[in-house]
């Protein structure tokens, strides 16, 4: 029952890994569907949450390819939250080989698909648009076997060696790794800092981080006193180009209410 | 198109909203020469049978949304809608060419990646989701994925639909709208959040522990992190963070820091520097 469950939940974070909607392939929601999945919640909810800190800056950008969560995230949680009951650290840095992996499989199907879209210039030189439809619904299936397939093939591996060989490491390399699994998290962090940053941005960056070492503060309290401060910029920056901004002052509302609405 | 006056075709809601259901699909077939193409021309289906009952002209435009195609998925709406405009003017017969459409997409498909990519990718998902994790770690177990699950997506489609709406009720008037600078703007802002709270989660949600004591006394042990914790707490993170930062600026590969900062865990904890 179980393994079926995780098979189920790896199709669909395989296709989630490629079309990006609904954010299956997260860890932090597909890890815990393997952990409902196996009966083991609150681990698969641990190690979704310890591993979205570590994969929160990997995205797929252009025609570029970022290491996948969707294998990364299935794999790991099965062999955290079944059998194997690996810790969570564990399946953190065990998470980072199999989203290379995966990375490659996505790289490799995309190529592997050209004939098939090939076939689709055919159906549209002869109006077939059935058949165009029932393409794309074929590469669907695909991408979620590109994840499907090998975490079957993992799954394969007895729980009881991976049990064994995690136990046969000495203490040292355990520990090693239970530090190393709570500093990876930096990796994303400047993924994302270094796509946003700009000199004029900096301040705000330490301006988060002294906040945020005051522990009285919410996440909630300092997402607000960011947005604050965002409005507060934007509104300036705008003064300052049109005098006192009087006459514009409704489209500036405007502008900074779907601001507000998107963010 | 069409010669004799007839009742002029138009997409339904219906049309509209099977479209909306497709645009999901958008990157299934995402390949090397051609990127999203095939999932854009899937998506356009419902209106190319709406609007081209002949099979010939159905099969010039399927072939027409099969070139090219890359943008931020869920912009991708926006380009839809305003596509979903101009191929039902291109189908009453009104000036606009097969050309005109695939200019306009092209036209659009780069600039709106450039802003939206920030926007979505670099900061609500970073930031919802570490929210979500935050949530999960301090106790509130299944309410930290619900969160994020449900945040996101409400968000996601309530945006598509939005966008979708706009672009097909407006047609080109969008491309004006775009370029007064308000897209901008919304960058910037979102980009001000994202630094600031990407600020505040590099101390809160970097576990790391220094273990050398520095002086013991009959009162106790100061410990290095405690020293650290009165003076900077996070101290040690935002220098691993801006490290990276720094080295990712010299072109060094996401898997190297990853590599780096993986010896630098198991080596520090072997040389008795972290705990």
């Amino acid at each position: 029952m179980s393994i079926w469950g995780v098979l189920i939940i790896a199709f669909l974070a395989g296709i989630e890994g490629v079309i990006d909607e609904w954010e299956f392939h997260q860890p932090i929601v597909a890890c815990t569907l393997v952990g409902l999945a196996t009966g083991n919640l609150v681990s698969g909810i641990a190690l979704g949450a310890s591993l979205q800190l570590v994969t929160l800056g990997w995205m797929n950008i252009g025609a570029a390819v970022a290491p996948d969560p969707a294998l990364a995230a299935v794999v790991a949680a099965w062999w955290v939250s079944g059998p194997a009951h690996l810790p969570v650290a564990a399946g953190v840095i065990l998470a980072i080989p199999l989203a290379l992996i995966g990375q490659g499989l996505t790289q490799g199907l995309r190529k592997l698909i050209i004939p098939l879209v090939q076939q689709a210039d055919v159906a549209a030189a002869s109006g077939n648009l059935h058949r165009i439809d029932w393409i794309l619904r074929l590469s669907v299936v695909l991408q979620g076997l590109r994840v499907l397939i090998p975490t079957a093939f993992l799954m394969w591996i007895p729980s009881a060696w991976v049990h064994a060989s995690y136990h046969l490491l000495p203490q040292v390399i355990q520990g090693g790794l239970r530090v190393s699994a709570g500093l990876l998290v930096v990796v994303s962090f400047a993924i994302v800092i270094n796509m946003m940053a700009t000199r004029q941005l900096w301040p705000f960056f330490f301006i988060g981080f002294a906040l945020a070492t005051d522990g009285h503060l919410s996440l909630v309290a300092l997402g607000l006193i960011g947005v604050g401060l965002a409005i507060l910029y934007l509104r300036l920056q705008d003064g300052g180009h049109h005098d006192n901004g009087g006459g514009n002052n409704q489209t500036e509302e405007d502008e900074l209410d779907r601001e507000l609405d998107d963010l | 198109m069409a010669t004799e006056q007839t009742k002029p075709r138009q997409l339904t809601l219906g049309d509209q909203f099977l479209i909306f259901g497709r645009s999901g699909w958008e990157q299934a077939a995402w390949n090397y020469p051609r990127l999203q193409n095939l999932g854009f021309c899937y998506l356009m289906i419902p209106a190319i049978r709406r609007l081209y009952p002949d099979k010939a002209d159905a099969g010039a435009a399927a072939e027409r949304h099969l070139a090219l195609f890359n943008t931020m998925p869920y912009m991708q709406s926006l380009i839809t809608g305003v596509t979903l405009s101009l191929e039902e003017d291109h189908a009453n017969g009104k000036p606009v060419s097969a050309e005109d459409i695939s200019a306009v997409k092209v036209g659009m498909m780069g600039s709106l990646a450039g802003v939206a990519d920030p926007v979505w990718w670099g900061t609500w998902r970073p930031i919802l989701s570490a929210f979500a994790a935050s949530l999960a770690l301090s106790g509130f177990g299944i309410v930290g994925p619900l969160v994020f699950f449900i945040g996101w997506n409400v968000v996601r489609l309530a945006f598509r639909w939005g966008a979708q709406r706009w672009g097909y009720r407006q047609g080109l008037k969008v491309v004006t709208a775009l370029s007064s600078g308000m897209l901008q703007k919304l960058t910037l802002g979102a980009s001000i959040v994202g630094m600031f709270v990407m600020g505040a989660i590099v101390p809160r949600w970097t576990r790391v522990k220094l273990a050398p004591i520095i002086a013991t006394s009959a009162h106790g042990s100061l410990s290095l992190q405690g020293m650290l914790d009165r003076l900077l707490p996070g101290l040690v993170p935002l220098l691993l963070t801006l490290g990276c930062v720094w080295l990712l600026r010299r072109h060094v590969k996401p898997l190297w820091l990853l590599v780096g900062v993986f010896v630098i865990g198991l080596g520090g904890y072997w040389l008795g520097i972290f705990r």
